[in-house]
């Protein structure tokens, strides 16, 4: 596989803030790459630095072995998906998908012919006249990726392009990203910070977090192999324990020794141990490895989410039986569940679900993206609103 | 309390346009007279398009209006465009009070120091008589800057910030990202600045009596001359076509200011329609 670009040593700061640290990433031809992390990690700048909205402080972007760091975004052959659509209201859909051909003078012929093939590859056929504010958003949406992509771009750029849609539409147009991908061959460098969105879609993962990066892997290693807490608690849920690394495929946690199938660490290394929730077997408190109290059962229609007391620490474990609060449990923990990571600067920070609360989580997220993201907008809406009600 | 409100609205009304339709009145009137109706005349309106000065001076204040008018207007979008995208908050927010200066100083302070600043330049230069036509153009782009920045500027700040990231990174050069993604999209203020630089630059008296030349007479200027002999109905006249004028440039750039609002407002009518189907489909269980 051929590298498309290569991100050397980027660091960006503004106004004296650090928001990437040192970033080192190569895109290969023909992937499906996802930015992944909360938001403030730095991943939509290290998108506008590859489009060239921003430049990096330190460091280079390389694209096809030419350092590009000084090309303007118009002389780059890398088109963005922005995460609004940034359609031009003036054009309709026709023109809004013919603006970057007719930019380069490509014959009316050609052009014709060109849109439509693209605007029948996002299923948009037949909305070549209509106006692109009387489209609802899934076909904005659509419009943008055509827009996008019609001048054959080497690498897609697309700024949470999904965020803006509801549930349902998200799922779909998750798929048809992928196909669309497939079909085209176009490298799609993707920012999410939705993690099923990133393991469902992608090729390569980009775990990112306070300007660096955390891991690159596929979603399986990614999910099976995090390299430290914080991708371990972001990607899916987890368990994480202070443990001692007795010897090779020899852990020592929560009181007890167990097999595992790590090595290479020293002996005696403290170490991070990841279970996950749905690896944990529920056994009769006499046949455990570890015994507990369950503290609180959470209903999730596939399973129960039941928060376990093992001295002090509390588990989150998933399971198709129902245990009761109170109820005196065992649990089994296979070698191949047990996942070993070194110590790290995020280490204690996550995976104890003493103080979990799944509502105040999901709230929590949402208002942060919402506020960033649609601030200006329910500024604006919201005089609107007011006066449309006193109209009434 | 209805009734008292609606009452009030008519005597504001009637307070702010009565003037004016008397005025109008008296245009028609057969006679000359300034207490008396007598019938109804296109007399004065035919004697205003026989005297020749008048109409000279319409067409000096038509022409310095158009000339005025364009070129403040693309002074004033340029100059918008670059206080918007100032980086230091600071320097733009002194810069936004400095061009508002211009609007809050009284006329007449205007007037006399470009007056002042032209008689001194003039001299420096080394010209027998310094104000012309040109000075009184001068004069007019300076009064009408203001008011096109201040239309300009709020629909750049209204403009979604990716709209002309999306041009360029869809292989717009800067200037061409300019022309055809963000003028079209500031089009509406600067429509609407044109026509307010135009209609301010038309009725100026103050600012062009202190700055005109020998030999340039402007329409305002010439009424103000024609009131110093007792004054013919042959002005009410030019008055009456005068306001209808303006009234037709005003009601034309509130009709643009509508126009973008036009998507938001249709959208709130297909809301409203929903919520009466709504209601009737509920009054329609209930009954």
């Amino acid at each position: 596989m051929n590298k498309i670009i290569e991100l050397k040593n980027i660091t960006k700061a503004f106004d004296g803030e650090v928001v990437l640290d040192n970033i080192n990433l190569d895109i290969y031809d023909n992937e499906f790459l996802t930015l992944l992390g909360p938001s403030g990690c730095g991943k939509t700048t290290t998108l506008r630095i590859i489009g060239g909205f921003e430049t990096a402080d330190v460091g280079d972007v390389i694209f096809l072995g030419e350092r590009i760091n000084n090309v303007p975004p118009y002389k780059r052959n890398v088109n963005t998906v922005f995460q609004r659509y940034a359609l031009f209201p003036h054009l309709n859909v026709f023109e809004n998908v013919a603006f970057p051909l007719r930019e380069k003078r490509v014959p009316k012929a050609e052009i014709n012919e060109r849109v439509n093939e693209m605007l029948k590859l996002v299923a948009l056929s037949g909305f070549e006249k209509r106006s692109v504010n009387s489209l609802s958003g899934g076909q904005q949406q659509r419009v943008a990726i055509a827009r996008a992509l019609v001048s054959k771009p080497k690498v897609l750029l697309l700024d949470e392009p999904l965020a803006a849609l509801d549930l349902k539409l998200r799922k779909d147009m998750q798929q048809e990203l992928k196909k669309i991908q497939k079909a085209t061959g176009i490298t799609f460098v993707f920012v999410t910070h939705d993690q099923e969105e990133a393991l469902s879609m992608s090729d390569t993962v980009v775990v990112m977090s306070e300007g660096r990066i955390q891991q690159i892997g596929t979603p399986v290693d990614i999910y099976n192999e995090p390299t430290n807490a914080f991708v371990a608690d972001f990607i899916g849920e987890s368990n994480i324990l202070d443990g001692v690394m007795l010897r090779d495929k020899k852990v020592s946690f929560a009181g007890h020794v167990f097999d595992c199938v790590d090595f290479g660490f020293e002996p005696k290394e403290p170490v991070d141990v990841v279970v996950r929730p749905e690896d944990v077997d529920i056994v009769p408190e006499e046949k455990g490895m570890l015994k507990g109290v369950v503290t609180s059962v959470t209903f999730l229609g596939v399973h129960y989410e039941i928060i376990v007391d093992i001295n002090g620490f509390k588990w989150m474990i998933q399971t198709t039986d129902f245990w009761d609060v109170d109820e005196h449990i065992g649990l089994y923990i296979e070698p191949d569940a047990i996942h070993i990571m070194k110590k790290s600067e995020y280490s204690g920070m996550f995976g104890d679900y003493s103080s979990f609360s799944m509502e105040l989580d999901e709230i929590g997220e949402l208002e942060q993206e919402n506020l960033e993201e649609l601030g200006e907008l329910t500024e604006q809406d919201e005089p609107e609103a007011a006066e449309s009600e006193r109209s009434e | 309390m209805k009734r008292a409100s609606k009452i009030y609205t008519v005597l504001i009304m009637l307070f702010l346009f009565a003037p004016i339709a008397i005025l109008i009145l008296f245009s028609f009137n057969g006679q000359n007279s300034k207490t008396v109706l007598d019938g109804f005349s296109f007399h004065w309106y035919e004697e205003l398009f026989v005297d020749t000065v008048t109409l000279e001076a319409v067409r000096n204040t038509l022409i310095l209006a158009v000339i005025a008018a364009l070129v403040s207007t693309v002074m004033g979008t340029a100059a918008a465009v670059g206080i918007f995208r100032l980086r230091s908050k600071y320097l733009r927010a002194a810069l936004d009070t400095v061009t508002n200066v211009p609007m809050i100083n009284p006329d007449i302070i205007t007037g006399i120091s470009l007056m002042l600043m032209f008689a001194f330049v003039g001299r420096l230069m080394g010209l027998a008589n310094s104000l012309s036509f040109w000075t009184m153009l001068i004069a007019h782009i300076t009064f009408c800057l203001p008011y096109v920045i201040l239309q300009v500027l709020p629909k750049l700040q209204q403009m979604d910030k990716s709209l002309p990231e999306a041009a360029m990174d869809l292989g717009c050069t800067p200037l061409r990202t300019f022309f055809k993604v963000e003028v079209p999209e500031l089009l509406p203020g600067i429509l609407t600045g044109l026509i307010m630089a135009f209609t301010l630059s038309l009725d100026d008296f103050v600012i062009s009596y202190f700055t005109k030349g020998n030999d340039f007479e402007t329409l305002p200027i010439r009424i103000y001359n024609m009131t110093k002999k007792p004054v013919t109905p042959k002005m009410y006249a030019l008055a009456t076509i005068i306001f209808f004028v303006i009234l037709a440039l005003l009601t034309l750039s509130n009709l643009i200011d509508s126009d973008t609002d036009k998507a938001i407002k249709e959208a709130k009518k297909a809301k409203k329609a929903k919520k009466a189907k709504k209601r009737n489909t509920v009054k329609e269980a209930k009954t």
